[in-house]
């Protein structure tokens, strides 16, 4: 069991395709290692709460079947936080002292993370997080971990793919326009444009955050339109990118390069409904079903996850969170069994000083937690057609274009919203 | 002497407990709820405190607005949220601690009350309800808007390291801390209750046409009214930075505390300083219960339920309930 | 054209067109909040969800999303006046709607949007109106027919309350009881009764709105929450009991929302409106076309 670390992932994409020979290890005995977290099953982030929460069950599943952590069952403790950040404390107050689980992980998202941190660091617990961006730079807490693919620079390297595709056009782009959701991450995203905007010689004719609570969306991309910029830099959440696009299509928008962190597409409900309007679309994302992406175990935790979501009625796809759901649990489980014990310090400090081989790939963490190396995939939507599921589960659907090592297709321009 | 009996005068009225002397038992009451918070000694307790008496606090600010003078706030998320974003900002523009910012927030909030009160004077009933949720909207768009409070980023405020000297931890200083603003805010408003000022709020609340036709200053009772609910409410929301270390807009003006607000008197009932206790107690408790049992969506379809069928079994709330039977 | 010029032209067209659907939206409330005094703060929740209900018929059936709006407006009614026997028997014949009503009202939006939760999920659902992709253009002026007909058809069902409210008994009957229940009662008309009907109307529309809501944009539990604020706003600003002043209300609303947005920014538009209400309360609190009270 040991070995799972140092034969990587390979050892256990061959465990997970042979359930016979897994059966046949010593079924784990023991008190239960407990994990504790709290997860945003009901409210506004449950739509992708709930999937992270089955990533956690799958993995807790495949480690009780190999025989356990260090030999012990895992068993996760969840509470569902109800999207509130205030609920956030008491939970894990009653985690750690009167539940009294061995591990915390935390919630999915800033606004769930944040609020932990005091608990946790005053109990010098090890603390790995889910999609949280910039928790850490306040607080400078020595055993935090986060697994979010875009860094600790993520002014100067959030918007980069961006900006490489939006520059090897022919002709350069020479003004950008951009648009943001008022909220924590698009924030950051949008600083990061105008950064490289800057370094790049881009005049900015339009910069402009919209609040949550905008209906109509056809104020903005016209205002966008008579900017009349080369490129359009945009960030969104789900509600609103469904708005913008169909705003998008309905104003005949025509641009090179469109899109951004426009999470939307994210969720397999918006691919359907937008169908063609998707193609050509420039967007951000954590992974994509391409060849060029495939690590161990990644399509094998996709189809685990699709029949449950299916029954449960959550995300259907399962491209977006549970990745990072199951990579969050897999750095733990290879640090503790490194470690060889439920101990906070010795776990922190090898999560600091290894590799780990995920289904995301191969990341190590820097001294504030961040990845060392941002995975920002920017992907492009080609050749939609109709609102059928399926063209979404097979490659060439969504090519990655940067970074260039995963490139999976060629750039395709210009963006005109689904008109033919 | 004429044959008639002479009516017997009525019973002496019991006699009520003196301003004084409830500032006086509300202190003792303090004191000994921190000792035995103390003596319990377990973090996630000094939360679950902290949390319920937050919501007595909240809930006893808004109801001396709503439930004594009969105006009901749908805003009280704003003071709330003005209570926390002070705290914020005060404590980077002048590097206070947790203590001085509580009476700036307070100040904030008071201020905020007045103004509310002299833009809604010519307003009643449901016109003042929606105006305090305008404020709602128009407070949120301003602070998302605001960077130097974070905006929408919101905003990170670090605990101290050292802990005050009686408390082993910051939680538990927090909660004392929280222990005295409920006390204080339950003594404020049954001084307010008892007080001529209570009983111009009432009679504004029965009629106000006729109170002001009886000579009551309904004008400055309402602006008394308003700003001390302003500056209870925003005390309540004072201490939140420092409890969960993260404050951003959409979760500071969430929905759940202005139905709690308004939830809670309701259910402890309206008339009294003791319904909005009760009811903060009762319902925070259930909440805090049920969200680390039940855990999921169905907590909050529980306070929906237990609202609706008190209200519509025990109108004038569980203190209505108990004067009923006497 | 000069090209501000058509900017501000579109963001006042797209501006009416948005306006249409808050109309829809708050043409309900109008009867309820206007006419009954009733606070239903749940009504945005009954909007909502009446588009998840008409998000799951479409997939189910392929039918227009308003055609199946209207559809579900008898069984809305019945829901109406089936809450308002509640409500009276629990709170008016009591002399307690102020407070505990609200909270009642409250108390149900928790419930309808909970519950949505715990059947459907909290995921987005959405409809496709077969004219949702199309847009009419006049000259520079775009009308986007998605945002169009849900307006159109708003405007026309509000028209349609108008005259059942103007020329009808019933209708005449309900503006009556706003204004006075004892004289209707002098009349041998049982104001309960009415206002039932009322109210289930109110909750009709409700229904109307979420199908128009869907048709704009996908719906999901909470979608209900943006809206609270705006349609309390809209229906005081119109002047309480006034469909007419509730609608030019509305389209007023919706067009400082978009030329805000247009020439200033979005980050504003909420502040803007709202601003406008809390201004109107300041200077003219009966609103646009209501009586002084």
């Amino acid at each position: 069991m040991e070995g799972i670390s140092r034969r990587g992932l390979g050892g256990l994409a061959a465990a997970l395709a042979v359930p016979a020979a897994a059966r046949a290890q010593t079924a784990p005995s023991g008190p239960p290692i407990r994990i504790g977290c709290s997860m945003s099953l009901s409210g506004g982030l449950a739509g992708n709460g709930r999937p992270a929460a089955i990533a956690h069950r799958i993995w807790a599943e495949e480690v009780n079947a190999r025989g356990g952590l260090l030999g012990r069952p895992v068993e996760i403790v969840v509470y569902d936080d109800q999207s509130t950040g205030a609920q956030v404390p008491g939970i894990y107050t009653k985690l750690i002292d009167v539940d009294r689980v061995d591990l915390v992980v935390s919630g999915y998202a800033t606004a769930i993370i944040a609020p932990a941190m005091p608990v946790v660091m005053q109990r010098n617990m090890a603390f790995v997080s889910l999609f949280g961006t910039g928790v850490n730079t306040d607080f400078r807490y020595d055993r935090y971990f986060s697994i979010n693919c875009t860094g600790s620079q993520v002014k100067e390297t959030f918007a980069r793919g961006f900006f490489e595709i939006a520059m090897a056009m022919e002709p350069r782009p020479r003004s950008i326009a951009l648009v943001n959701l008022d909220s924590d991450f698009h924030q950051r995203t949008a600083e990061s444009a105008r950064y490289l905007a800057g370094q790049n010689r881009l005049r900015v004719v339009y910069d402009r955050a919209y609040p949550p609570s905008t209906v109509d969306f056809a104020p903005i991309i016209r205002a966008v339109q008579a900017a009349r910029p080369d490129i359009v830099f945009l960030g969104s959440y789900p509600p609103d990118t469904a708005g913008l696009l169909r705003a998008a299509s309905e104003l005949r928008v025509n641009f090179g390069l469109f899109g951004g962190p426009m999470i939307g597409p994210h969720i397999t409900a918006q691919k359907l409904q937008l169908g063609p309007i998707l193609n050509n679309l420039v967007v951000w994302d954590v992974y994509a079903p391409e060849p060029t992406l495939q690590f161990p175990g990644t399509q094998a935790l996709i189809e685990k996850y699709q029949p449950i979501a299916a029954r449960e009625n959550t995300d259907a796809l399962g491209h977006y969170v549970p990745p990072l759901a199951y990579t969050q649990m897999q750095v733990l489980e290879q640090a503790v069994r490194r470690v060889g014990r439920i101990d906070q310090a010795a776990i922190a400090a090898d999560l600091h000083a290894q590799q780990f081989d995920t289904v995301i790939g191969p990341l190590r963490f820097d001294a504030m937690g961040e990845w060392t190396e941002e995975r920002n995939l920017y992907t492009q939507y080609q050749g939609v057609q109709g609102n059928g599921v399926d063209q979404f589960r097979r490659a060439g659907t969504q090519v990655i274009l940067y970074p260039s090592r995963y490139r999976s297709g060629e750039f395709r321009r210009p963006y005109t919203a689904g008109a033919a | 002497m004429s044959e008639a009996a002479i009516p017997a005068l009525p019973a002496a009225a019991p006699r009520r407990m003196g301003h004084g002397a409830f500032w006086l038992a509300s202190a003792a009451v303090a004191l000994l709820l921190v000792l035995a918070l103390r003596g319990f000694g377990n973090e996630y307790a000094y939360f679950a405190a902290t949390f319920v008496l937050q919501y007595v606090v909240l809930a006893t600010a808004w109801n001396i607005l709503g439930g004594y003078a009969g105006y009901v706030n749908f805003g009280a998320a704003a003071f709330f949220a003005a209570g926390a974003y002070a705290t914020v900002a005060f404590g980077k523009a002048l590097g206070l601690g947790l203590l001085p910012c509580i009476a700036l927030a307070a100040a904030t909030g008071g201020l905020m009350g007045f103004a509310t009160g002299i833009l809604t004077l010519r307003l009643r009933g449901a016109y003042f309800a929606i105006a305090t949720l305008c404020l709602s909207v128009v407070l949120q768009t301003i602070v998302v808007n605001w960077s130097y409070v974070g905006g929408s980023r919101g905003a990170y405020v670090i605990r101290p390291r050292e802990v005050p000297w009686p408390f082993d931890t910051y939680g538990g200083y927090l909660c004392a801390v929280m222990v005295v603003l409920a006390v204080a805010s339950v003594a404020i408003a049954r001084t307010i209750e008892r007080s001529r000022l209570g009983l111009g709020l009432a009679a504004l609340r029965d009629d106000e046409a006729a109170a002001e036709a009886a000579g009551v200053p309904t004008l400055r009772l309402k602006l008394v009214a308003t700003t001390v609910s302003g500056a209870l409410m925003a005390t309540a929301g004072a201490p939140l930075p420092y409890l969960n270390s993260y404050v951003e807009p959409n979760s500071a003006f969430g929905l759940a505390y202005a139905v709690n607000a308004i939830a809670m008197p309701l259910i402890g009932g309206t008339s009294s300083w003791a319904g909005p206790v009760i009811g903060a107690v009762l319902l925070a408790s259930l909440q805090q219960a049920a969200t680390v049992t039940i855990s999921s969506a169905a907590n909050l379809l529980i306070v929906g339920a237990v609202l609706v069928v008190f209200v519509c079994a025990a109108p004038h709330g569980i203190v209505g309930l108990f004067r009923g039977r006497r | 054209m000069d090209p501000d010029l058509a900017l501000l032209l579109n963001g006042v067209v797209s501006g009416l067109l948005l306006g249409g659907l808050y109309a829809a939206a708050a043409a309900g409330l109008s009867l309820s909040f206007g006419m009954l005094d009733v606070v239903n703060i749940a009504h945005p929740a009954f909007m909502a969800l009446a588009g998840i209900l008409v998000a799951l018929l479409w997939a189910a059936t392929g039918l227009d999303p308003l055609i199946l709006s209207i559809l579900l407006m008898p069984a809305f009614w019945a829901l109406g006046a089936a809450l308002y026997v509640a409500y009276h028997r629990f709170f008016e014949r009591r002399g307690d709607e102020a407070i505990q009503g609200l909270a009642f009202f409250f108390g149900v939006m928790f419930i309808i949007e909970v519950g949505i939760v715990l059947t459907v999920g909290p995921e987005q659902h959405f409809a496709d109106a077969a004219y949702a992709s199309t847009t009419w253009r006049l000259g520079e002026i775009d009308l986007p027919l998605r945002m169009l007909v849900p307006a159109l058809v708003a405007l026309a069902a509000i028209g349609g309350l108008v005259l059942f409210l103007r020329r009808s008994f019933t209708g005449r009957a309900i503006a009556a009881v706003a204004q006075d229940r004892e004289a209707l009662r002098l009349l041998a008309i049982d104001p309960v009764r009415i206002k039932r009907l009322a109210f289930g109307i109110s909750i009709a529309f409700a229904a109307l709105a979420g199908g128009a809501l869907v048709v704009v944009q996908p719906v999901d539990a909470a979608s209900g929450h943006v809206f609270i604020g705006r349609i309390f706003a809209i229906v005081i600003m119109g002047g309480l009991s006034s469909l007419g002043g509730c609608v030019i209300a509305a389209l007023a609303f919706g067009v400082v929302e978009n030329v805000t947005a247009t020439f200033y920014g979005p980050s504003w538009s909420p502040a803007v409106a709202f601003g406008c209400l809390l201004l109107m309360l300041a200077v003219r609190p009966q609103g646009l076309f209501g009586r002084v009270a």
